[in-house]
């Protein structure tokens, strides 16, 4: 059985900061970072091989550069990782990338069965959350969101049940395999890379597959392929704070005055 | 041959190659241990030998050290007379006097027996400090003071110059001795009444104990915790000459082990360390992390790599494996990781150690292991791992956020060829709120005595302190050669830092990577700014009453214990005054070798044993530090005191710069 974890390398959004004049992402000299939702999934399919002995692959969609961050995913002990980089893939939206994704699992289904596929529950740039069920209804596998736990896996009957965490409540679901699993930080703790796996990754070699590969009809992917538009991105505009009170020399007036204040905002209710 | 010499003759044989095979099975041990090498600089070491050795610099650190000053220099003039003893054994009627001219050898048989006298008074102290005032740190969970073995020495030498004694006084009754042993004279005069063939008697018992207990002695040692009576010399001769903390690089290829899993990846200094311990428990007394209930002692570090030495050494030295677990559980032999991570790195117990045992390196070859092969450590450092490798600092902060403390002083970028310092911020001068100030206070300073200063800005990268101390090897390398590289580049040559782990990391760690440049602290700068003249005070500093904290990277591990006392002193006009432990003996805030960024557990506090500490009369208004670590601990420790609003704690820089404003 193949688990696959779908991983984005994405820019350390800490450090972006937003050109106040062309509204656009000032990206220079700003690190790439691997999803943190990703890093999960990542995590919990390893686990999944430690346990189980399965096969893992990692796979991202991105630029060439991408390969640093599948070098990590190897590093960290995946059995294989691909790229999926042509220029016809770039300027992507969910629905466009989760169709070259799809692709590429359909193709390694072909060689060993796919069971479980992970995705992190959304990115942290884009933040649609769209393109792990986007896989799901491509392929029509199992679609489990928000996962929180992994209860059991039943390989006769080729069942998985798992715990969503929802807002207020977990719930306990079981499906079928194969699986598209969408994972929350809760589930795991990713391991940190041991340095002999490290200096090994240096050498593996990170298949890259184009669209020569996947053959995909180019009219359909990138930025042709999608219906999604980026009219305008902007920093909303944050009000001026004030500073009330007589700060430490005051400091229950203060507190009481900063009451008053979220009181008549709504804000805290007695 | 007559039969007693026959007999003799035989013993003597069997014991010396007993022992010899003994000391030549524990040296087999220490050579499967990692090469290292510690020949260089010869005269160095002679010297140091002949201090540590034989002056016994640090035994004479503390009271009772005399008493095994004493007990070590009869022992080595007893050498000669044992070895006068022994051949006479194997050679009747051997004397060492029939060598020399006469005044000589009369004058080495007063030597000897005066010598005697005091080597059993002094065991009689040492049995008597054992067995009725022990001192808490001759005990712990695994040995006692009064153990078997200790007693079972003492008894040995006791019984040495008991019969040496007898010996002596019953020849001189029978009137086979002259009378230059007065202490035998006199026991002598007690014999006198006895008749001669019980004086005959008296005399070979006497020599026959005398010898047994001699041989059984020189068997003993070898197997024993006294084995330091044979290594502690050369262990002193082959003593670290570069600073205590600096680690050595690893290389990072296919292949290579990583720090000490098993007790044959220690060097072979490593494990002669372990052979040389004889569990004083100097060390012992000044680790913070085991004066506040963790789960490390430094000597029972050394004693279970001894104790995990001799159970898997054989196997090893055969190319087998060990039975005993290096690191696992805390039975004896094995380190338990809690231990492991408890340590600060403040190097008390190598600074203490009289026979310059290196325990916390050991420690720290450990984590690497754990850090780099297992990825196995406290759950708090996975963060500042990361934060380190993505964002070159401990907190995660962008590494645009920089600069935003230097705001009001305009650009202040290095330049090269004009700029005369750099000034290394450090993460905590750059990122933490409080300690931006100290930043600040050192920059109006360096103003002030209008040196040429500039500042690396966004550029600046983290020096990597942490990850060092706590086995991060693998991305330390990383950092510090970028950092070497960027301070080439910008044809570096001087630098001052506020941070003493950035001093230290910068002037001794980064010398590995070829960076040889001027490494101040702070403390030293404004010292020589300040005796130079070149420093304008216009007032005094106004600190109430002042305590100074000393920080253990810049003290214990540089020596620097004069410049912030010196610097304090100048800006208030008074010497402040002294912790109980203080300079060589200072107790770490606790914030060091990573300590900083991980929960501490067991035990109590380690910052609030230390601001206890700082709360005897008279109660101190200032606690002065020199390091950004201490003081993050000291303030914290004083909020949990529920005194910091009535202790300020203040950064050297801080006080001086109010004595220019």
């Amino acid at each position: 059985m193949l688990v696959i974890s779908c991983i984005k390398q994405v820019p350390d959004t800490t450090q972006v900061k937003i050109d106040p004049v062309t509204n656009t992402l000032i990206r220079d000299g700003i690190p790439f970072i691997i999803n943190p939702y990703d890093s999960h999934a990542l995590e919990e399919s390893l686990r999944l091989k430690d346990r189980y002995n399965v096969r893992t692959v990692a796979l991202s969609m991105g630029p060439p550069n991408t390969v640093a961050t599948l070098r990590k995913a190897c590093a960290l002990g995946v059995d294989e990782a691909i790229l999926l980089s042509d220029r016809c893939f770039g300027g992507a939206d969910t629905l466009a990338t989760s169709k070259v994704l799809s692709a590429a699992i359909e193709r390694l289904d072909k060689q060993e069965k796919v069971g479980i596929v992970f995705c992190g529950k959304q990115t942290i740039d884009g933040d649609t959350a769209q393109v792990g069920p986007g896989i799901a209804s491509r392929l029509g596998f199992s679609q489990l969101t928000l996962v929180d736990r992994i209860e059991s896996i039943d390989f006769l009957r080729k069942t998985i049940k798992v715990r969503r965490k929802l807002e207020g409540r977990h719930e306990i679901v079981e499906a079928p395999l194969p699986v598209m699993i969408t994972v929350v930080r809760e589930l795991n703790r990713p391991r940190y890379p041991i340095v002999p796996m490290r200096i090994e990754s240096q050498d593996m070699e990170i298949k890259v597959w184009d669209n020569s590969v996947l053959k995909l009809d180019a009219e359909t992917v990138g930025l042709k392929g999608s219906p999604t538009w980026v009219s305008k991105i902007f920093s909303p505009e944050r009000d001026q704070g004030e500073i009330i009170g007589n700060g430490i020399n005051d400091p229950i007036g203060t507190a009481s005055l900063l009451i008053d204040k979220l009181l008549s905002k709504d804000l805290l209710t007695i | 041959m007559t039969l007693h010499q026959a007999i003799f003759t035989a013993i003597f044989a069997v014991s010396a190659l007993s022992f010899l095979f003994s000391c030549y099975q524990r040296l087999q041990l220490v050579s499967i241990g990692a090469p290292e090498n510690r020949f260089d600089n010869p005269a160095g070491r002679l010297l140091g030998m002949f201090s540590y050795a034989f002056a016994q610099k640090r035994v004479l650190a503390r009271a009772y050290g005399f008493n095994h000053f004493l007990l070590f220099w009869a022992f080595m003039l007893l050498l000669v007379a044992n070895g006068e003893f022994l051949l006479e054994g194997l050679i009747p009627g051997f004397r060492l006097a029939a060598f020399l001219p006469a005044a000589l050898g009369h004058g080495l048989e007063l030597l000897f027996d005066i010598v005697s006298v005091v080597a059993l008074g002094c065991v009689l102290v040492a049995l008597a400090r054992r067995l009725f005032f022990p001192p808490e740190y001759l005990g712990n969970d695994y040995t006692r003071p009064a153990s078997g073995e200790a007693l079972l020495i003492l008894a040995m030498i006791a019984a040495l110059m008991s019969a040496f004694f007898l010996l002596n006084a019953a020849n001189i009754a029978l009137g086979l001795d002259g009378s230059w042993r007065p202490v035998s004279s006199a026991i002598a005069a007690l014999l006198k009444g006895l008749p001669s063939s019980a004086l005959e008697g008296v005399a070979g018992v006497s020599w026959w104990l005398h010898a047994l207990v001699l041989l059984l002695f020189m068997n003993f040692l070898p197997r024993s915790k006294h084995m330091h009576i044979l290594t502690a010399i050369p262990n002193c001769y082959f003593k670290n000459l570069a600073q205590p903390n600096t680690q050595p690089r690893e290389t990072f290829e296919k292949g290579e082990r990583y720090g000490v899993s098993s007790v044959e990846q220690y060097s072979w200094k490593d494990l002669f360390d372990s052979l040389t311990c004889t569990e004083c428990g100097r060390c012992q007394d000044l680790c913070p992390a085991h004066n506040t209930g963790k789960p490390l002692n430094p000597r029972k570090i050394v004693h279970d790599i001894k104790v995990n030495l001799l159970k898997n050494g054989p196997a090893l030295k055969d190319g087998g494996t060990g039975i005993l677990p290096l690191i696992g559980d805390a039975r004896e032999g094995t380190v338990c990781e809690e231990a492991i991570w408890s340590c600060t790195t403040c190097g008390a117990c190598t600074s203490v150690c009289p026979v310059l045992i290196e325990q916390m390196p050991k420690i720290v070859k450990l984590r690497r292991h754990l850090v780099q092969e297992k990825a196995q450590f406290p759950e708090e450092l996975l963060n500042l791992f990361e934060n380190m490798e993505q964002r070159s600092n401990p907190w995660g902060i962008a590494p645009s956020e920089r600069t935003k403390w230097s705001g009001q002083l305009g650009d202040r970028t290095f330049k090269p060829g004009e700029s005369e310092y750099l000034f290394f911020v450090g993460c905590a001068g750059a990122f933490d709120s409080r300690n931006k100030h100290v930043s600040v206070a050192l920059a109006t300073i360096l103003d002030a005595a209008g040196v040429s200063w500039g500042m690396l800005g966004k550029e600046e990268l983290c020096c990597g302190d942490s990850l060092r101390r706590l086995g991060n090897e693998f991305v330390f390398d990383k950092m510090a050669r970028e950092n070497v590289a960027l301070f080439k580049e910008k044809k570096i040559t001087k630098v001052v830092t506020q941070c003493p782990h950035c001093f230290n990391t910068l002037k001794n760690d980064y010398r590995q990577y070829g960076l040889e440049i001027e490494v101040l602290h702070h403390s030293q700068l404004i010292e020589q700014l300040v005796e130079s003249n070149q420093l304008k005070l216009t007032k005094q500093s106004r600190q109430g009453n002042i305590i100074f904290h000393d920080s253990c990277y810049l003290g214990r591990h540089n020596d620097t214990y004069k410049a912030p006392r010196a610097v304090l002193k100048a800006a208030t006009g008074q010497s402040p005054s002294e912790f109980e432990r203080n300079q060589e003996n200072g107790f770490c805030c606790g914030a060091g070798g990573g300590r900083m960024w991980m929960e501490e557990q067991s035990g109590t506090r380690i910052n609030l044993e230390r601001v206890k500490e700082a709360m005897k009369q008279p109660l101190p208004d200032t606690l002065c530090v020199s390091c950004p670590y201490c003081m993050t601990m000291m303030e914290d420790g004083l909020k949990d005191l529920g005194v910091a609003d009535v202790v300020r704690v203040k950064d050297i820089a801080e006080v001086m710069a109010e004595a220019i404003a």
